[in-house]
């Protein structure tokens, strides 16, 4: 039964996406997440410039691109954490420029961090707690009153169980989260965000820093958020891991989407090769290429001499 | 047993002993500091009537200043000064307040302060714009004071923002590096005898070794260690309490000047009055920034400073020596928080609780001007000097530093990167 | 040597008022830095605020003394948000550094010239405590067991003290032990996590704040009335650093860590003062000691207890060492 909704969901997904254009910025079906001219500017760098962008609901979407393509600042403005200067965007059409952080993830839109970030001197049980919304015991006065929210504790405390069970960490359950390994850390992180009971995943480089034998496991805890018809939004370097689990995928250079696609066609783009091309020095250029290169750097650093000017 | 209860009922008495006179005696007396312009004024008449209206005793200020009068018991005090008995030149801050009621508690000796400003630069709320001062001469006065004030408080930023730029420290004990260098000065001048210029070298010199030594033996381990900012911020304020109380524990409670360049006459530039060293004081002081500030933009070591504030560890992966860098920044850190240290002692008194008390301010230059960057420090300090000077037009003079301390407060809620700071990218 | 008197008011300062006033600031101190990790180095404001609300309403105004009290604790609240506002948005150190000017703005506006009608100026405000020892059940008197005893007076301002101290302490236990307290804790480890599982943490830091500047208010009024005057310069910075040096001598994020604390502090101060200045009289130590600077001594070693502390010990006498909040290792 699970394969078979495995198999329905993710076709489900795919079926969205046939036959969309690969511009930046194609409308999709049913997106859950659209994104209208954010501009976001360090001083003269404008780290994000995206003019349009839709997330389909109910598909795993990776966002990718070179470093400093502006992925995790473009990740901070949408999720309240950082602000943006310019443009909207709506989550289930709700706009949510200038929401707070903390309200951006009540309304389902939840993300984890690329360092991450569990709380050490907490232990994974109560790592988990803290996920859970709308507690009673949250409340100062309430607090004060154990009686009315220890029941609610309980079930959340039944709920988390679950998930813990799920994530494989039941047997840590008591250990401070300080003590767990980068991977373990990796998978507790996602577990709390599921606890918050999210619609819009968004993960910052959810493989970074994890030790190989635990990716397989991790990629398909990825796949199962979408077999419960959660959407997934996730920033990743490894294309090994992109191909393999998302259904669509976005390309960012200079904080612009400069391509859309499907997985294994997008590296085959020539904007996405070039956008790629123009950051690694390591891969091997044509002569032209690297004049070209060579050229931009020099614009660049004069654009920086001027501005500090 | 009676040493022994008077100790603890002083004690229970609380802190108000040990900050304003540690040194509680057994007798209770009145006593003072008649200053003008951080200079002593002497021959001056003080006389102390009890309440009952019985006069108790005389006295009349030293060369140095000071007065003492002491009476039978605890109880309220009036403390009359004799306008009259005043040298030329110099008069009352408050005309209204020549009288003082002042109560003196068990065992204590309490201090009674009036206040002195040359005749002419009246306090309160009319500035005197007839005859001598005009409403401009004055804002120039205070304009002069006020860089002189932001050049000592930029000596002191620049060491405690190049330190934070580089470990993240908030050194709460940077202070006491000022104090450390006004007591050296004041050690070599007046007990060892050397002259004031010889001992502020000697000084400078010995500063920059504690500076040296704190971070070889003390901040360096901390940090290789991997001790978390906010505990090095704490222990920070530790060292501070320690060294404070050992500046008190061996210079007393009491404030006291240099035994050169005492009462030197004031000279009139312009409409500024002041004392030829305060000009001298604000050439070395422009100077030695000045020098700090080419060796910073210049020299191999000081753009490896800049660097290394900016990122550490960008600028360790490009081969710069982090740790080395830090322990020249803690030398130069030490040797000019010494200097300034020796100003203020010049411009002030020495005291062991001299540099903790300008702390705040240079806090405040350095935060006015973007943490961890020098060169804002030092726009930021003296903006602060100038700002807590000038704000005497408006508000009185023991406010001056409120207002100093609000301004800090309202630019961290509109600008929190300081002046020249930049916003900083988050992730 | 007199070990005698050494003894009894060693013992004495155990649960005497400075031990309760301090206690009080300290556990203030903890749910702000222990549990919240809020640098506020400003407790001595709240005090003072509290403590002068309360006398000036009474000795100025010639007001009622509950009326006194609620005003004493609007101001602490009061201030907190002026604090709060500002601040509690940017990085921990900013917070340290406003809290501590602040502190010392207070401390300056209440012994000012100008506003003496008001504060009274350097000699504080007197005159305010009669309503309070009116309510004294005790009657004259000395209560205590032998030679460790104390005036009806004394025993009435204890006696309420640790009242206090026993009602807040619960307080802090029931609030750590709920989901409240559970945001608090996260919210010292990584606020930005927290923030991202839906919780407002500015509200939280700001509930602490005021929650730790009205336990330590609740000090401020037990030192201006145990004292019968209020004096702007007990309420100086330093006051705020002996609060955190007992916090961490207890150990941070424990309910009874600041009251043992202040406890073991006040003994350690009044015994190590009152050894050394019986030495001195005693002629038992080199002449570099005097009356006059022994005092400072122990106020040496306060300081380098606190920097032996945080180096060596950094989870104080109580403290678990996975769970201190300062990771000084």
């Amino acid at each position: 039964m699970h394969a078979d909704s495995t198999t329905t969901r993710k076709a489900a997904a795919l079926a969205a996406f046939a036959g969309l254009d690969r511009e930046p910025g194609v409308a999709k079906p049913d997106p859950i997440l659209v994104v209208d001219n954010v501009v976001r500017r360090f001083g003269g760098l404008t780290a994000v410039d995206v003019a349009h962008l839709e997330i389909q609901r109910g598909s795993i979407t990776a966002l990718i691109g070179p470093n400093g393509a502006g992925k995790t600042t473009f990740f901070n403005q949408l999720t309240g954490f950082d602000s943006a200067d310019e443009g909207s965007w709506a989550f289930n059409g709700k706009q949510l420029k200038g929401v707070p952080a903390h309200r951006v993830a009540r309304t389902g839109m939840v993300r984890t961090f690329q360092l991450t970030k569990a709380l050490s001197k907490l232990t994974v049980m109560e790592n988990m707690r803290l996920g859970a919304q709308n507690q009673r015991g949250e409340n100062f006065f309430r607090a004060l009153v154990p009686g009315s929210w220890r029941q609610q504790e309980d079930e959340i405390t039944e709920r988390a169980e679950e998930l813990l069970e799920r994530f494989k960490l039941n047997t840590k359950r008591d250990d401070f989260a300080g003590s767990l390994s980068g991977g373990q850390r990796k998978l507790l992180e996602m577990a709390r965000a599921l606890m918050v009971g999210p619609e819009l995943v968004m993960l910052d480089e959810p493989m970074a820093g994890v030790n190989p034998a635990l990716t397989q496991s991790l990629l398909a805890h990825v796949k199962d958020l979408r077999e419960e018809g959660m959407t997934v939004l996730f920033v990743e370097h490894d294309m090994d891991m992109v191909r393999d689990i998302s259904d669509w995928v976005v390309v960012m250079a200079q904080g612009a989407v400069i391509a859309e696609g499907p997985p294994d066609t997008i590296m085959s783009d020539q904007r996405v090769v070039d956008a790629y091309l123009g950051a690694h020095h390591d891969a091997p250029m044509s002569a032209e290429e690297f004049e070209e290169q060579l050229q931009e750097a020099e614009a660049e650093l004069e654009a920086e001499i001027e501005e500090k000017a | 047993m009676r040493r022994a209860v008077i100790a603890f009922t002083a004690f229970m008495g609380g802190l108000v002993f040990l900050l304003t006179a540690p040194a509680w005696a057994d007798g209770e007396a009145l006593k003072g500091t008649l200053q003008n312009q951080g200079q002593p004024v002497n021959g001056v008449k003080i006389s102390v009537v009890a309440e009952d209206g019985k006069p108790v005793d005389d006295a009349t200020s030293g060369a140095d200043g000071k007065w003492e009068v002491p009476v039978p018991k605890a109880g309220k005090y009036k403390v009359t000064l004799d306008t009259s008995t005043l040298p030329a030149g110099v008069a009352l801050k408050f005309q209204n307040r020549s009288t003082l009621d002042v109560q003196v508690y068990d065992g204590s000796v309490r201090n009674v302060l009036f206040a002195l400003v040359p005749a002419g630069a009246k306090g309160g709320a009319a500035p005197a714009d007839d005859g001598g001062t005009s409403f401009w001469d004055r804002v120039a006065q205070l304009t002069f004071e006020g860089f002189n004030l932001g050049l000592i408080i930029a000596l002191a930023a620049m060491g405690l923002s190049l330190v934070f730029g580089t470990t993240g420290l908030t050194n709460f004990a940077h202070g006491e590096l000022l104090t450390f260098g006004a007591m050296c000065a004041y050690f070599f001048n007046v007990v060892v005898g050397v002259h004031l210029v010889w001992a502020a070298l000697i000084s400078v010199v010995i500063g920059g070794i504690f500076g040296y030594g704190q971070d070889r033996f003390f901040w360096g381990r901390l940090r290789r260690r991997g001790s978390s900012l906010v505990a090095m911020m704490i222990i920070s304020i530790g060292l501070a309490l320690f060294l404070r109380y050992v500046f008190l524990f061996f210079f007393g409670g009491e404030g006291a000047p240099y035994a050169d360049y005492n009462a030197q006459p004031g000279i009139q530039v312009g409409p500024i009055s002041a004392a030829p060293k305060n000009f001298v004081a604000m050439g070395i002081e422009l100077l030695v920034l000045v020098i700090v500030g080419l060796a910073l933009l210049k020299t191999r070591i000081g753009k490896a400073a800049r660097a290394v504030a900016d990122n550490p560890a960008l600028a360790a992966s490009s081969g710069i020596n982090v740790d080395r860098v830090i322990r020249i920044i803690w030398t130069v850190g030490g040797a000019i928080a010494s200097l300034a240290g020796i100003m203020l002692g010049l411009s002030q008194n020495v005291s062991y609780q001299m540099g903790f008390q300008i702390l705040l301010l240079v806090f405040a230059g350095v935060t006015l001007g973007g943490l961890g960057t020098a060169f804002g420090a030092l726009v930021g300090s003296i903006v602060v000097g100038l700002f807590i000077q000038l704000s005497t037009v408006v508000v009185p003079t023991e406010l001056k530093t409120v207002g100093a301390l609000l301004v800090l407060i309202l630019v961290m809620l509109f600008r929190p990167q300081g002046i020249l700071g930049r916003r900083e990218r988050i992730g | 040597m007199d070990w005698n008197a050494i003894l009894i008011t060693t013992v004495k300062a155990s649960i005497g008022l400075e031990t309760v006033v301090y206690a009080l600031a300290a556990i203030g101190v903890n749910i702000q830095f222990g549990y919240a990790g809020l640098l506020n180095f400003g407790q001595a404001a709240f005090l003072g605020v509290a403590a002068y609300g309360m006398a000036v309403t009474v000795a100025t105004f010639h007001l009622p003394f509950w009326l006194g009290i609620a005003i004493g604790l609007a101001a602490t609240v009061v201030l907190a948000f002026l604090l709060g506002i500002p601040t509690l948005r940017l990085r921990a150190d900013y917070l340290a550094i406003v809290t501590i000017a602040a502190a010392e703005i207070v401390r300056l506006v209440f012994r000012s010239v100008k506003f003496s009608s008001v504060f009274g100026g350097s000699d504080g405000r007197q005159n305010f405590s009669g309503d309070f020892f009116a309510m004294n059940p005790y009657s004259p008197g000395t209560y205590g067991i032998g030679p460790i005893s104390f005036n009806e007076r004394v025993t009435w301002i204890l006696t309420v003290g640790w009242v206090l101290i026993a009602i807040c302490c619960g307080l802090v236990y029931l609030l750590m032990k709920s989901p409240w307290g559970r945001v608090l804790k996260a919210i010292r480890e990584d606020e930005d996590a927290v923030r991202s599982l839906g919780k407002n943490v500015f509200s939280y830091k700001m509930q602490a704040l005021v929650l730790g500047g009205l336990v330590g208010c609740l000090g401020g009024f037990l030192f201006a009335l145990g004292q019968a005057s209020v004096q702007p310069d007990l309420f100086s910075t330093e006051f705020t650093f002996y609060a955190y040096t007992i916090v961490i001598l207890g150990g941070a994020a424990r309910v009874f860590s600041p009251v043992v604390g202040a406890a073991i502090f006040w003994v350690l101060l009044v015994f190590v003062g009152n050894t050394l200045s019986e030495a001195v009289s005693a002629g038992m130590l080199p002449s570099l000691f005097t009356v006059n600077n022994i005092g400072a001594v122990r106020f040496m070693l306060v300081g380098l207890g606190l920097m032996l502390l945080l180096i060596f010990r950094p989870q104080g006498i109580f403290g678990d060492k996975r769970e201190i909040a300062l990771d000084a290792r």
